[in-house]
Parts: C-alpha cells; structure tokens; sequence
C-alpha cells in the first residue's frame, strides 16, 4: 500500500444519503478476479444511460470534478454489502479522501486497507464544505482540511492513522505476533 | 462486572491487547465463497503466504451459480472463471469445498449452521455482510472486506476495534404469528431505527417472542442486522439452539460437554450494561411492506406509500432520498399498499430461504395458481433444504402453482447469476435489500416475508395475510 500523502484538489459534492456499496459498484463488476478495471465501473447506473451514454446531470460527469481526489458526500456512505469492490473502484477513479459525516463500518474499514482517507466530519463543517468550490488541502498528519476560508481539523484513530502514513501492511504487523497467535491456539476450546 | 454475552465471547477471542488501537481476535471459522475471496488468494500467492488453518476454513459458491439445470454448462464466462478459480483456490491451499455439485452446496450462511459448521461461543467471519446471520446460534459473527480474508486465512486472526453493544428487547405476543413473521419483525425494528442505527453496535436481540422463535425465524432475524447498520447481531443460545445443531455433520464429537459450557457461560449477566437499548412491542405490528430504496422505507401493509416530508420528519436529506425513492419506485405518495401491482416474486436468499419459510409458503399457495401476470421463482437456500423440501412434497404442490422450483444459490437477491429482473419490473422479494438496481438495472424490489411474497404471487398485489385463512 502507498503512503498516503497530503491531498490537495476540489471536492466533487455528492448530495446523497445512505449511498450503498450496490450503487458505489453494481453487482454486475463484481466478477473480476483482480483488483483493478473497477473505476470504470463506478457509481455505473447513476453516472450511465441504459445505452451507457454519461448522464449530464450526475456530479461525476461534471468535467470540473473530472481529477478529483476527494469525494464530499452525506450521512452512512458505503451501507449495505461488504464488497470491497467498492473501495477499489474509489481509489481507481482517483479518488484518496471520502468526507461525510458518518460511514457504514464494514466499508470504512476497507478504506484504510486500501490507502483511502475516510474523514469523518460534523454537519456544520460538512455544510461549509459543501458551499466550498476550489481547491482544499487535505492533509493527514496534521488532521487538517484547509479551504481559501478557514482551516477544518479532524479526528482519526492514532492507530489508523499511522497505517495509512506508513503504508504499512496489516499482516506483517500481524505475523509479529506470531508467538501470541500459536500461544492462543494451544490453550483455546476447539470446536 | 456483569459482561453481556458478546463482551463474553470477545474476551475469550482476544489474542492481542493493546492500549491505543485495534485488538487482534482469533477466528474460529472462516467462511469463503466464489466472489469475495479471488484476490484475497491471490494476495497470498503474491507474498508467498499459506493458508495457517485450513481446518477452519469452509468454501461454497453460492453468489453467481445458475438457478437453473446443474448438468449444463454455465453460459456466463466470466461467472464460471470466477467458479473455476474458486476450485482451483480450495485444492491448492487444501480447503473444505461445497462446490456446485456437492449435496452440501448452498447460500454460505444455509449451510454453515445446517452442517453444525456454525457453533454457540465462537467467532465466524466472511466476506459477506450477512455473516450476522450465524449470530443466531450465539456466534459473533460479521462480514469483513476482501482484505480481511486475506488477512484471516494468513493469519486466522482479525484486528478490530472493540464494537460496542445495543439490547433490542422483542416483547409481547403476536395476534397471528403465522401472517406476522420474524421478518416482519426486524422489518420493523429497521424501520424504527433507521439504517444505521446500530452502527459501531453488536445487537443482542432478547426477551420472550426471542425465545419463542424457531431456529431459522432467529436467523432471518440476526441476518438482517448489518441492514440496521449493525456490526453483528447476537441471541443467547437455548435448548433450541443445542437441538438445531445436534448430530450435524460438522457438531464436534464433544459436543455435549460444549453443550454444558455454553449453558453456563452464553449468556448476558444481570445487570450487564448496554451502551444502547430499544424494545419493540410485536403486539401490534402488521406485516411489513417495503416502499422505498433501502429496508428502512417500510410501510405496514396495510398503510399506503407514505408523502416524503411525512416520512422524513423534517430532516432535508431524508426527504430528498424519499423523493428520489419514489420516483425509482413509480409509486405515488398516498396510494394504499395493497393496490400496487407487482411482476415478479422472488422467494429466496439467506434472510428467507429454509425450510420453516418453504413449508409456510406452500401453505398458502396448495391448489392455487400463481396470477397471469406473475412470474414467481423459489430458490431454496441450500441443496439440503431442496431435497428436504422434496421428501415433503412441496416441489409438486409450488410447480403446480405454476412457481419455479430451482437450484440452490443468492439468484435473485442480488442478481449476479441470470436470475434478474428487467428494468421497470416490480418485485415482491423474500430477500434483505431493495436497494435502486439491486435485483437488476431499474428493477424495483419489495422486501416482504414468504407468506406475503406468496400471497402476493397468487393476486398479483399485496394482500394483507392476516385476512387469509392461514390454519
């Protein structure tokens, strides 16, 4: 996993609650075997016609949110099935930071595993970003979010928050503790 | 300090503590299936990594199999790649496979509990969100990505940030407990609670309408937790559950002795603390209707599709989906539940697919005829549930009724099999999700229970079950 480096771009605005994994990726990319060719796929139905033209008046067709890196969006995103499909196509779209207010565990979960910044932000500040239309600065290591007008700071998981800086792989860490695991085996009820 | 039951398990699963952070669990049983688990492998081959407990790893396909005649060739190439490379997978890493045409196959989360693989007190994971299903039978039990399967089968362990606990108290007797189900039940606490009211929680659903529930209403109940946001839902095991999974394939062979230590410690002590708690009174619900784009647009059947601003109390974006739902839907605000026409019904999934939902269904539909304009499929949940249902009869009495009896598989719930619905089709569904497209591009579902997906086949609209003679 890469590093994840200080992010600066517009915010491509997704005025929707409860955005589910199903309309992140349909069910109908979810048969490849790899990890990549699903940015094409995203947000499929919402960004196509049935004929698979692109729909104007969907955000992500907007050619001014084209290279965005940071998506702005409503309360519980990423609710319903645990594909991490999901943040696959995200991050192959370009996309490294998610702001809402609130996000479904399972997919918030899968962000970090994949070098996506999941911000979880208060309305009010959520609201100032959404009536913000330039550039902001995303920066991690400082918690911070700066807009022309003001400096937003957030809260992350310390823990989190260094797998992401460091780009550290979750199993290595994990084989570390290789001792304690065999140790567990040993004394655990087998079922 | 009194623990509550999952405070219980949890510390019995801990393998690494720390103070800030994540804590390391161990995983008892680890369940795999075609569609979630090709990259996850392909990460171990990538990093010359084994699979460290085969013995506790478990795979089906269930996602993408057809529905249809088992000795054809699959026609999608790409779902029987993925079939292929699930085979290939299971052989060269040494895993117990289900595969298409075991006698075992089936929906993930039919088949782990019917074959005793599903166990009270242990941890089970899978990269699906309806892993709460096994929470049923006093597993914790949650769907993890993709990257997590990698990470258990490297490691049988998961890191997880400690969830914390929600008490739904299901209370009260039902007038009609035959046309009032258990998927009526948590179509309502859903509906109370939103869909992500019980975010960051692991659900204990108790209190006495728990208790009087069968085994499989428990799991159609635990298995639409992660709809209410849910990390899990939990119900203490009883004499009930130790029955279910007595003498099954998978029961370990000391399984008695499991059976006393579970009696004794599977259960939340008095006075234990929840962080959050609602109670849900079944004496007056009726049976549940979904109207909208996610299970928490549900309605009573017998109340009519509701005006947005109503439904959304005044939050903004409520509304906004509730307007957006409705046109999806092509439903007009104001107009009666019953008096919508449906296309197709769809009685399946792991939320409705055992034998209990089966039986109940042919209940109403013996000697009847589906309506004209119905197409109506029944996707058992698992081969087992097949050929259980056919020592019953009850093939003959759905084919009769001019159902389609199929295969075992997810088929329609979520459609990556050719089992879909076309765009504009209105479903009544058995399934857990009504999400826009989820049955299909521009289809529209309604999440119903077996009886009111039935009932709704033979009049070609939803009827009110309750009015039906259902002894």
């Amino acid at each position: 996993m890469k590093p994840f480096k200080t992010i600066k771009s517009i915010a491509a605005p997704l005025d929707k609650v409860n955005v589910d994994t199903d309309q992140i990726i349909p069910k109908q990319f979810l048969k490849l075997i790899q990890k990549t060719g699903f940015g094409q796929y995203l947000f499929y139905d919402w960004r196509f016609t049935k004929d698979g033209l692109p729909k104007e008046d969907f955000i992500l067709n907007n050619l001014k949110y084209r290279d965005s890196k940071i998506l702005l969006t409503r309360d519980n995103f990423g609710c319903g099935s645990s594909r991490e499909h999901a943040a696959w196509a995200l991050l192959e779209f370009g996309f490294l930071v998610v702001i809402s207010p609130s996000f479904a565990d399972i997919f918030y979960n899968n962000c970090f595993k994949n070098g996506i910044l999941p911000i979880k932000l208060e309305n009010k500040k959520i609201e100032s970003l959404f009536r913000t239309d330039s550039e902001i600065e995303v920066n991690l290591e400082n918690q911070t979010i700066t807009t022309p007008n003001e400096t937003i700071t957030f809260e992350i998981d310390g823990h989190r928050k260094k797998t992401l800086l460091e780009g550290l792989d979750d199993i290595s860490i994990t084989l570390q503790h290789e001792e304690k695991i065999s140790q567990y085996e040993k004394s655990r009820i087998i079922y | 300090m009194p623990k509550t039951l999952f405070e219980k398990i949890w510390d019995s699963h801990v393998v690494v503590e720390q103070k800030n952070g994540p804590t390391l669990l161990y995983v008892d049983r680890h369940l795999i299936h075609e569609v979630t688990s090709p990259q996850a492998f392909d990460g171990l081959r990538m990093n010359k990594r084994n699979v460290r407990r085969p013995d506790l790893t478990f795979a089906t396909m269930d996602h993408n199999v057809p529905t249809s005649d088992r000795s054809l060739p699959i026609i999608d190439q790409i779902s029987a790649k993925q079939i292929q490379v699930l085979e290939k997978n299971c052989k060269e890493f040494d895993i117990q496979l289900f595969d298409i045409n075991s006698p075992n196959q089936g929906i993930v989360h039919v088949i782990s509990p019917e074959l005793g693989i599903t166990l009270p007190g242990t941890t089970i994971v899978c990269g699906d969100s309806h892993t709460s299903t096994h929470g049923a039978f006093g597993a914790l039990a949650f769907g993890i990505g993709t990257s997590d399967v990698e990470h258990v089968l490297a490691t049988q362990c998961i890191w997880m940030e400690k969830p914390k606990t929600f008490e739904i108290k299901i209370e009260g007797k039902r007038k009609n407990n035959r046309a009032v189900t258990a998927k009526d039940i948590i179509l309502s606490i859903i509906r109370q609670i939103g869909t992500s009211g019980g975010r960051g929680t692991v659900i204990e659903y108790s209190g006495e309408t728990i208790s009087e529930l069968t085994m499989e209403q428990r799991m159609t109940i635990c298995n639409m937790s992660i709809e209410g946001g849910a990390r899990a839902g939990l119900i203490a095991p009883d004499e009930k559950t130790f029955a279910y999974l007595k003498g099954r394939k998978y029961t370990p062979k000391n399984y008695d002795e499991l059976v006393d230590f579970w009696f004794e410690n599977l259960k939340s002590d008095p006075g234990a603390h929840f962080d959050k708690t609602f109670t849900l009174n079944v004496g007056t619900i009726a049976p549940q209707v979904s109207w909208g784009t996610n299970p928490a647009m549900t309605t009573d059947v017998t109340s009519i599709v509701p005006f947005p601003d109503e439904y959304a109390k005044g939050n903004q974006d409520e509304e906004k989906a509730a307007i957006r739902a409705l046109q999806y839907m092509d439903l007009k605000p104001g107009m009666q539940i019953t008096d919508i026409s449906i296309d197709r019904v769809f009685i399946g999934s792991c939320t409705n697919s055992r034998l209990e939902d089966l039986i109940e269904v042919s209940n109403i539909v013996k000697g009847k005829k589906v309506s004209s304009k119905v197409r109506a499929m029944i996707v058992p949940g698992s081969q087992l549930v097949k050929k259980q249902a056919e020592e019953l009869g009850l093939d003959k009495i759905f084919k009769e009724a001019n159902f389609e009896w199929r295969e075992s598989g997810c088929s329609m719930c979520l459609g990556m099999n050719p089992d879909i619905l076309a765009a504009g089709e209105r479903c009544a569904s058995t399934s857990n999700r009504n999400f826009e497209g989820r049955q299909g591009a521009g289809g529209r579902t309604h999440l119903v229970s077996p009886v009111m997906a039935a009932a709704a086949a033979l009049a070609g609209h939803f009827v009110d079950v309750r009015e039906l003679d259902l002894n």
